[in-house]
């Protein structure tokens, strides 16, 4: 990808921040930490690697998206508010009376949602349910998701993670968010998953190992698991909780908790500091 | 009489019905010659689906194969269908409403002598909680069929109870099943007996000891535990002025307390239930009858004891 795209993503990909932000800001809940960690992988998949229509969401051969983290639906729906499947103005009604925005995705009530999620460890398995659907039906489109690397702790996950390679599901990519980070803190201390690669390494899959605010990195990762014939791909992100808001930064303080009016304020001056730099050197 | 468990039937009816329709797959955790799915598998390889021994990951794929258009059938043991995966089910098959079918059998104490902790009776109770959920308890061979059949014909999720003994056949070869229909099998005006499963036969019996006994007892068979027939129900309790439930089920949450609820809220009247009141025990399915009260006399018994309670 040229420098020019990088830097048109990057943009998209801080205005999915803000979007995110905002929606918690205005809820006064949510989960902005681990949002900010996904907006990259989020802003790549929705506008460079998905094949998805905002004017017909459930178009057949979609590519499908399940947010197996639901509780970063703030940064999906920021996504989605880019991508023009949502209007940008309803971010601010997430988690509110009357709103379709749930506090976790619901697929019957946003275009674009593929999948209900919020309960950890269960969209992973759904997701794969899809790529076999993909694979009985002798279609070609692809199935992704990204899980938290706490989300690893729930046994479900290691459930999906013997199937998907067990029937080949070489169209089924999931990402994990690796921040580190888990509401309790450091995720080695409160249940350590690690060594993330190696087991799903020996669990079968294929497996990138990258940073997760890298565009060309993370493009190279899709592009070599679309290229892996007979297993499905892992790519473990190394990704920063709180990305590019310096004081919610690698906190877990920020993990499921809104930022108050100055704390707003500082983090979107932040935020369009760096749009404003981004756009420049354009 | 012919006699077959209903499990039997399941595996039957996904055959016969399943097959002529392309969008059907079914889904077993490693249990297949027991919850007779190896019937479809042997026939329809390629649409069926060994998931091994992982209940919460097989109802999350069957949800992500009905989100893509499939008609998923997820089978196991009530036990894990119903009690382990709960939380699958309720939020990614019952909050989404997609079109997954669980096929749950060895349901109830008639498992026998594997004991307690496969003797599932409490999953009526818990499926029932699920908005949106359709629960179907057949009592026989072809009512098991029918409802397999319906609930491949309706858009959304099915709760399908099937047993691991032999029964024996209540309805005949005519039978027209309709869901969320009860069927009144005897008609009677001094107490209602309404039942579900393998103690509609129970019930059957019980209204003829009670005839001998001069007490006319109205049986009412409830397939579909949700929704329930609510008309059926309020005109027992109007016409009757007194019912009793029976079920292979723990006494809270489900037919018992279904009717209850109904019966509470449009036409009170006394209501007994018979159902389990304890975990249960290894033993074979009559002897345990006998010891948790699932027979034809402890219908008589309360049927009586209902009457009495009369104004």
């Amino acid at each position: 990808m040229d420098k020019k795209r990088v830097t048109e993503l990057s943009i998209i990909a801080n205005k999915v921040r803000k979007n995110a932000l905002t929606a918690v800001y205005n809820a006064a809940s949510g989960h902005p930490g681990g949002s900010l960690s996904i907006a990259d992988v989020l802003t790549l998949l929705y506008f460079e690697v998905m094949n998805v229509d905002p004017k017909d969401p459930k178009m057949e051969n979609r590519d499908r998206f399940v947010l197996s983290k639901g509780h970063t639906a703030p940064a999906l729906y920021g996504t989605l508010a880019e991508r023009g499947f949502i209007p940008k103005e309803d971010v601010k009604t997430f988690r509110s009376i009357g709103s379709y925005l749930q506090g976790h995705p619901d697929m019957n009530k946003v275009p674009g949602v593929d999948m209900s999620t919020g309960s950890l460890g269960q969209g992973v398995s759904v997701a794969g349910g899809m790529a076999l659907a993909a694979k009985l039906d002798n279609k070609d489109y692809r199935v992704y998701s990204i899980l938290g690397d706490g989300e690893l702790e729930e046994g479900q996950v290691w459930e999906q993670a013997m199937f998907a390679p067990h029937y080949k599901l070489d169209n089924f990519t999931i990402f994990i968010d690796n921040n580190g980070l888990q509401i309790d803190g450091d995720i080695t201390k409160v249940m350590n998953p690690t060594p993330i690669d190696k087991k799903f390494e020996a669990f079968g899959w294929h497996v990138i190992n990258c940073d997760a605010h890298d565009f060309n990195a993370l493009e190279a990762a899709v592009n070599e698991a679309k290229a892996t014939k007979g297993k499905p791909t892992a790519i473990i992100m190394k990704s920063v909780k709180g990305k590019n808001v310096s004081f919610m930064e690698n906190n877990p303080a920020w993990h499921g908790a809104a930022p108050k009016e100055d704390d707003y304020s500082k983090a979107i001056a932040e935020l369009d500091a760096i749009i404003e730099r981004l756009e420049a050197s354009l | 009489m012919a006699k077959q468990a209903t499990r039997v039937s399941y595996g039957q009816a996904l055959v016969k019905y399943g097959i002529p329709n392309k969008n059907v797959v079914v889904l077993d955790a490693d249990l297949s010659k027991s919850t007779m799915t190896t019937m479809f598998k042997a026939e329809c390889p390629e649409r069926f689906i060994n998931m091994g021994i992982a209940e919460a990951n097989m109802m999350c794929v069957a949800a992500g194969l009905a989100a893509s258009g499939k008609i998923a059938f997820a089978s196991t043991f009530a036990m894990f269908a119903a009690g382990r995966a709960f939380e699958q089910v309720r939020n990614s098959i019952g909050y989404t409403h997609l079109n997954v079918k669980i096929g749950a059998t060895h349901a109830g104490i008639s498992v026998g002598e594997d004991g307690a902790s496969h003797q599932c009776l409490e999953d009526i109770a818990l499926m029932r909680t699920i908005p949106g959920m359709t629960i179907i308890n057949p009592a026989d061979d072809i009512e098991a069929q029918m409802a397999v059949k319906a609930a491949m014909e309706l858009d959304g999720p099915v709760y399908m109870r099937f047993g691991r003994l032999a029964v024996d056949d209540i309805n005949g070869a005519d039978y027209k099943f309709e869901l969320g229909k009860g069927v009144e099998l005897r008609t009677g005006s001094d107490v209602s007996i309404i039942a579900t499963g393998l103690m509609v036969g129970k019930a059957l019996e019980a209204a003829e000891k009670l005839a001998d006994e001069g007490i006319n007892a109205r049986v009412i068979n409830i397939h579909t535990i949700k929704p329930i027939d609510e008309e059926i129900i309020i005109k027992a309790a109007m016409e009757t002025g007194a019912i009793v439930t029976a079920e292979e089920h723990y006494i809270m949450g489900g037919l018992g307390s279904a009717v209850s609820e109904v019966v509470c809220a449009a036409a009170p009247c006394p209501v007994k239930i018979i159902g389990t009141d304890r975990f249960g025990k290894s033993g074979k399915p009559a002897e345990l009858f006998e010891e948790y009260g699932l027979t034809a006399e402890n219908i008589v018994k309360k049927s009586k004891e209902a009457v009495s309670m009369k104004k």
